[in-house]
């Protein structure tokens, strides 16, 4: 350490770190000379306790990890137990799960350009966004009972069909017109509310583009910031924007489809010179991809009605009438929900394109009914490593904005 | 879109010679190395343009202390490299026994892809394999002056000791738990096509008379 650097400890407690990180820098005046990111302060042994319980008792691990965007990693877990158990998942079960991962990706997208907004200056953007994550949470909570944490998948499907009514404000406290008001997109089934909800979308984000793209305060901040060529990206490990941003258009979706992604209509888009401002760019363009996405899911889902669940009995319960009268319903029942299911012996890599990146499981059985080891590859754990390299050079103020447009969560960059 | 397997795996068998241990199960590769050779090995699947494996998306360790079925002596810790082309748009197990139980190492591949940089340290701070070469090896996700490898298969899930303040010694003191760890559901791994339909052998036939 030169004789005119100081050390400046940032961090864990500072809200421009977006949880638990503490960053031990050398600085010289305002200039970081070298970066010591400190994780681990919310690793809570995930894949340890995933070890410990059933299949099914560790799928919600999966929503806490990152719990911006909840349902995806749940679909690589799911994804890798199906693989493992070779099992079909009904395609209508397919649909809802690209419906809700979408959603996740714009729910995603929208609490990081908020905070992210916030980080730099910009105060408004993140009062509106948090409106549209509000609907959001709504149709979370019609769909499965809870508004942050669904646990929604299941191996071999989804846990049930979509609500046909969606449910409306009641309230003593609030006049009938209020009400009438506030329930007016509320009348009919919750496809009805979400293809409303995205029809609106759009113009929010237009909404939100005014104040941020050609503001020249969030240009000053990001452009020319934190730039990642594209060969430094793929050696870096980048996945997901971040990779986008520096021109490279790989993205799993189109690359290695799953469920049905295949045959839905979606671009990639991607950036020219993978600073901060193309990373901005490139995730307001993915959520305006994930409403056309969600838009062919809800057309798609709305005729073509069917099971949402495997009808292997060994995997998925039976439904509560069967149970009342059939004893090898019973005992199914009784099995999968004390034991579990045997999975047989094997090891497979599950991914998928998470909002942040690539989310991977990899998951080895030896034909119990608890996993032998699962490791979650979470793409900000590997964006996160990078801040060391990237941030020399730049000044304290721009370090903000690398975390920021990092997108890391730490939930699951400590597991 | 994804290429057949078949593919990687004739051009695998290509560049590494028949004696590569490939095997092909649930429509993954996966290539088990000697230690000794990891590092060549992974040079060549990065450089050579048939396979050009530029991303290293995983590595993680695995403790194959209780697995079912395992030979006593095989070594117990492993690391599994999960490696993907994007050229090829394809993707490889890479999987590699540390040979020593006490002390396991196997070689860095930061000079390699530079990503693995934080996977190694993880891997080291869970489970106590060393990255020979590694530029800075240090526990990375547990606490400050931690002791011990979580991840491993001996390590409790819920601890031995609880931290409490004493307020007659006026310090934070160091006590035996007192509550019983417990497990609701056990595991449990059955003998092959347990539940199965269709018994396994015809039942005796009835004694006639």
């Amino acid at each position: 350490m030169s004789e005119h650097h100081y050390q400046l400890n940032f961090g864990p407690q500072h809200p421009s770190t977006h949880g638990v990180l503490r960053l031990v820098m050398e600085m010289d005046g305002e200039v970081v000379v070298r970066a010591d990111p400190h994780i681990g302060l919310l690793h809570r042994g995930t894949e340890k306790l995933i070890e410990h319980k059933t299949y099914l008792q560790g799928l919600p691990y999966m929503e806490r990890l990152d719990y911006m965007s909840m349902m995806t990693s749940e679909h690589a877990f799911c994804l890798a137990v199906e693989k493992l158990l070779q099992l079909d998942v009904p395609v209508r079960a397919q649909y809802l799960r690209v419906m809700f991962d979408e959603l996740s990706r714009i729910m995603n997208h929208l609490l990081w350009l908020g905070t992210c907004g916030l980080d730099l200056g910009a105060m408004t953007v993140f009062l509106f966004c948090a409106r549209e994550r509000e609907s959001i949470f709504d149709i979370l909570e019609a769909t499965s009972g809870a508004r942050m944490h669904p646990n929604y998948y299941r191996p071999g499907g989804v846990y049930r069909d979509l609500p046909d009514k969606m449910p409306q404000y009641r309230s003593s406290l609030r006049s009938a017109e209020e009400l009438a008001r506030m329930n007016a997109n509320r009348q009919g089934t919750l496809l009805d509310f979400i293809e409303a909800f995205i029809k609106q979308l759009p113009a929010r984000f237009d909404d939100f583009e005014t104040l941020l793209t050609d503001n020249r305060i969030w240009k000053q901040r990001t452009v020319g910031i934190g730039v990642i060529p594209a060969d430094q990206a793929m050696a870096m490990g980048c996945t997901g924007p971040m990779l986008r941003a520096s021109g490279v258009a790989w993205d799993l979706r189109k690359k290695q489809p799953y469920a049905v992604y295949d045959k839905l209509d979606f671009d990639i888009p991607t950036g020219t010179t993978g600073d901060c401002y193309d990373r901005y760019l490139v995730r307001m363009e993915e959520c305006r991809q994930s409403v056309r996405l969600i838009q062919q899911c809800v057309d798609w889902l709305r005729v073509h009605p069917g099971p949402v669940m495997t009808d292997n009995r060994k995997i998925a319960p039976p439904p509560r009438a069967e149970i009342k009268a059939d004893m090898e319903a019973l005992i199914h029942h009784f099995k999968l929900f004390s034991e579990g299911f045997p999975v047989p012996a094997g090891e497979v890599y599950a991914a998928v394109e998470h909002p942040k990146g690539e989310f991977g499981v990899y998951m080895i059985s030896d034909g119990g009914n608890k996993p032998y080891r699962v490791k979650l590859h979470t793409p900000d754990f590997v964006h996160l490593s990078m801040l060391a390299a990237m941030a020399p050079g730049h000044m304290l103020s721009d370090v903000v904005a690398l975390i920021g447009t990092y997108d890391v969560v730490f939930g699951s960059v400590d597991r | 879109m994804r290429p057949p397997l078949s593919q990687l795996k004739t051009a695998l068998t290509g560049i590494l010679g028949d004696g590569a241990n490939l095997t092909e199960a649930l429509r993954e590769l996966t290539l088990e190395v000697p230690v000794t050779r990891l590092s060549a090995t992974m040079q060549r699947l990065r450089d050579d343009p048939a396979l050009s494996f530029d991303a290293l998306s995983d590595i993680a360790g695995v403790d194959y202390r209780e697995f079912t079925g395992r030979d006593p002596a095989a070594p117990r810790f492993a690391v599994a490299y999960h490696l993907l082309s994007t050229k090829h748009c394809w993707r490889l197990r890479v999987r590699v026994f540390a040979e020593d139980e006490t002390e396991p190492a196997v070689p860095s591949v930061v000079s390699l892809w530079p990503m693995a940089n934080w996977m190694e340290r993880e891997c080291f701070d869970m489970f106590g394999i060393a990255f020979d070469d590694h530029p800075d090896l240090r526990r990375i996700l547990t606490d400050y002056g931690f002791t011990g490898h979580p991840f491993r298969k001996d390590f409790p899930l819920s601890g031995h000791l609880e931290m409490r303040y004493d307020p007659e010694q006026k310090r934070i003191v160091y006590e035996p738990v007192t509550i019983e760890p417990r497990d609701n559901v056990p595991r449990i791994v059955r003998e092959p096509h347990y539940g199965d339909s269709t018994p396994l052998s015809p039942p005796p036939a009835e004694p006639k008379g």
